[in-house]
């Protein structure tokens, strides 16, 4: 915008220098917060693959024994990431489906009254702090689990997936109910007005067409799910073999992590392999949040 | 003739707000019948009374008598999806649907099952329909090597095109078109124009329009409505030669609109 009359650099110098200024804090912040995942990531490396001295890469990966402080030591993680594997996998199965169907619910089908009611207490659950969840777990879900299967003990793989289904849950229904939201009011008056019934424009149209923040809610729920820590350490049992049913004890790589960062003498191999771990967890929420971000900004 | 779609003393309330004041109109077969009138009088609203889209509006409320074909279409039990099968609409901003171009046409008959003409003794397979609303809509030699593109890809008039293609992939026998070409440039308009001239050999067509000169050109009736009535209803050359109502002849000559 011009203002005519006035000398130019009179009227835009006070404007140049605040500008100025706060593009430069803004910029700062942002090159800050780079620079720290860096630094996390530098720092991470730098203690964990002081462990591959010890342990070859493949022997760490796949090596089927845990037994950090016994004599010798073994580095194999395979029981832990598998741990993970596993009650991530359950709480996919568990969380998924219940979680794309109350998205469509809250979005498409509920009374506007209802769906503000519904969206309030999604988020609410959302910030319920995750040891609290975990203790609830506990006392609730592990007796559940062990008089339902009617087996020795309760802390198990599956009381995992459930409790940690149930953290996913708020994840997956606020971004998914908004990606429903987002999808053009058109798109359903087009399918309507063919004759669809409600439900078939929701299958048909409106869910292909929030397809990329369906996925990607899905995609952060699990980066919720695998970096869990409290609530998992609490009920699943915390034993490090390799699972072969749900209703197995499982220690995941979070648990192992901070069950034994406290104890692990400082720049041992035991104290490596901890950061090992996180390189690990690392690379698979990194993973899933680039694809999460692949479909959040996919072209249609 | 029987009247293709007869209106009687029809009124609708949005909450509190009378849109609609005793409408009464009948609409011949296999013509084209204009809506027009000043923005807000009530001409979508109208439209949408013919395929029931309304209902999908929060609070509305519609009293009166709408038949098509001698079948009441406003009671409580009338098979909605039969009756937007047969009454198609063409909406104001093209809308296919962020799908393939194929899978767009092939939407309706994918809903409703595959029917049509026979052709040989068997019904027409689901390409053979997409072809057939492609030509209709001369769009066929365009895309025919494009069916998997997302339908976002075209340009706007190709959209529009698709949206009818879209409708006459279920034989529909009444199109409804509420300004079907506010969002494309003057070419593509006429080229429209031409397609509904085309088009209305085979089907009842109602279109809404603020562009009177486009009335003018492909209608054969003219509807005139202002503040949810309507004011004036007679064949288009005589509507737009000696209007009976004064408020008719100041809208069309441009006094207020
Ligand atoms: N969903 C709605 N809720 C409340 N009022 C509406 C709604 N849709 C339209 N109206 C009102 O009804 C009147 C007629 O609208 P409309 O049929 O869209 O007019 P037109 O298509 O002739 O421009 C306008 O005054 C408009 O504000
Ligand atoms: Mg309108």
């Amino acid at each position: 915008m011009d203002f005519v009359g006035l000398p130019v650099p009179y009227t835009m110098k006070p404007r140049r220098i605040s500008e100025f200024l706060i593009e430069s804090a803004i910029f700062l912040a942002g090159t800050i917060s780079i620079l720290f995942v860096v630094l996390i990531f530098i720092f991470l490396a730098k203690e964990g693959f002081a462990l591959f001295r010890t342990v070859s890469l493949w022997d760490f990966l796949a090596g089927k024994d845990w037994y950090p402080i016994s004599y010798p030591p073994r580095f194999g993680a395979l029981p832990l990431i598998l741990g993970s594997v596993w009650v991530t996998l359950g709480a996919i199965l568990i969380s998924v489906p219940i979680g794309v169907a109350c998205a469509v619910y809250i979005a498409e089908v509920a009374p506007h009254w209802l769906r503000e009611i519904l969206k309030a207490s999604v988020e609410f659950l959302a910030a319920i702090p995750s040891i609290v969840l975990g203790f609830i777990g506990l006392v609730t879900l592990v007796p559940l689990v062990q008089s339902l299967f009617n087996i020795s003990t309760g802390l198990t793989a599956l009381a995992g997936s459930l409790m940690l289904g149930f953290m996913a849950m708020p994840t997956i229904v606020s971004i998914m109910e908004d990606a429903l939201t987002a999808v053009p009011r058109s798109y359903r008056e087009g399918a309507l007005a063919l004759g669809a019934t409600h439900w078939q424009a929701i299958w048909r149209v409106v869910m292909p067409a929030a397809s990329s923040g369906v996925i990607a809610a899905v995609m952060l729920g699990i980066g919720r799910v695998i970096g869990e820590t409290m609530a998992v350490m609490m009920i699943t049992g915390n034993a490090a073999r390799i699972p072969t049913t749900l209703l197995q004890p499982v220690r995941t790589m979070t648990a192992t992590i901070a069950a034994e960062m406290g104890e692990a003498v400082q720049g041992s191999p035991h104290y490596a392999s901890l950061f090992a771990i996180g390189i690990v967890l690392f690379v698979i929420t990194f993973i899933i949040n680039l694809t999460a971000d692949f479909f959040l900004h996919r072209e249609k | 003739m029987n009247p293709k779609i007869s209106v009687k003393n029809l009124h609708l309330h949005y909450g509190d707000f009378h849109a609609l004041k005793g409408v009464s109109i009948e609409i011949r077969p296999c013509r084209v019948t204009a809506i027009i009138g000043p923005s807000g009088c009530g001409k979508s609203t109208f439209l949408r009374c013919l395929n029931r889209m309304n209902d999908t509006i929060e609070g509305v409320k519609t009293e009166g008598l709408i038949t098509i074909d001698g079948e009441e279409i406003l009671h409580t039990g009338a098979d909605l999806i039969r009756l937007r099968k047969k009454v198609g609409m063409v909406f104001q901003r093209p809308n296919p649907f962020p799908l393939s171009i194929f899978e767009n046409v092939a939407f309706g008959p994918k809903l409703h099952g595959v029917s049509g003409p026979k052709k040989g003794g068997r019904a027409p397979s689901l390409e053979e329909i997409v072809e057939k609303s492609l030509r209709a809509v001369n769009l066929w030699d365009e895309l025919k090597d494009l069916l998997k593109d997302s339908a976002l890809r075209l340009s706007l008039e190709q959209q529009q095109r698709l949206c009818i293609a879209r409708l006459l992939a279920v034989n529909p026998e009444v199109l409804l078109m509420d300004e079907p070409c506010s969002a494309l440039d003057p070419v593509a308009t006429l080229r429209i124009e031409e397609l509904i001239h085309e088009m209305k050999k085979d089907y009842t067509i109602v279109i809404v329009t603020h562009n009177m000169q486009q009335a003018a050109r492909i209608s054969g009736e003219t509807a005139y409505f202002y503040l949810g009535e309507l004011i004036e209803f007679g064949r288009t050359d005589r509507i737009f030669t000696s209007p009976e109502k004064k408020e008719t002849e100041d809208y069309i000559t441009g006094r207020f609109g």
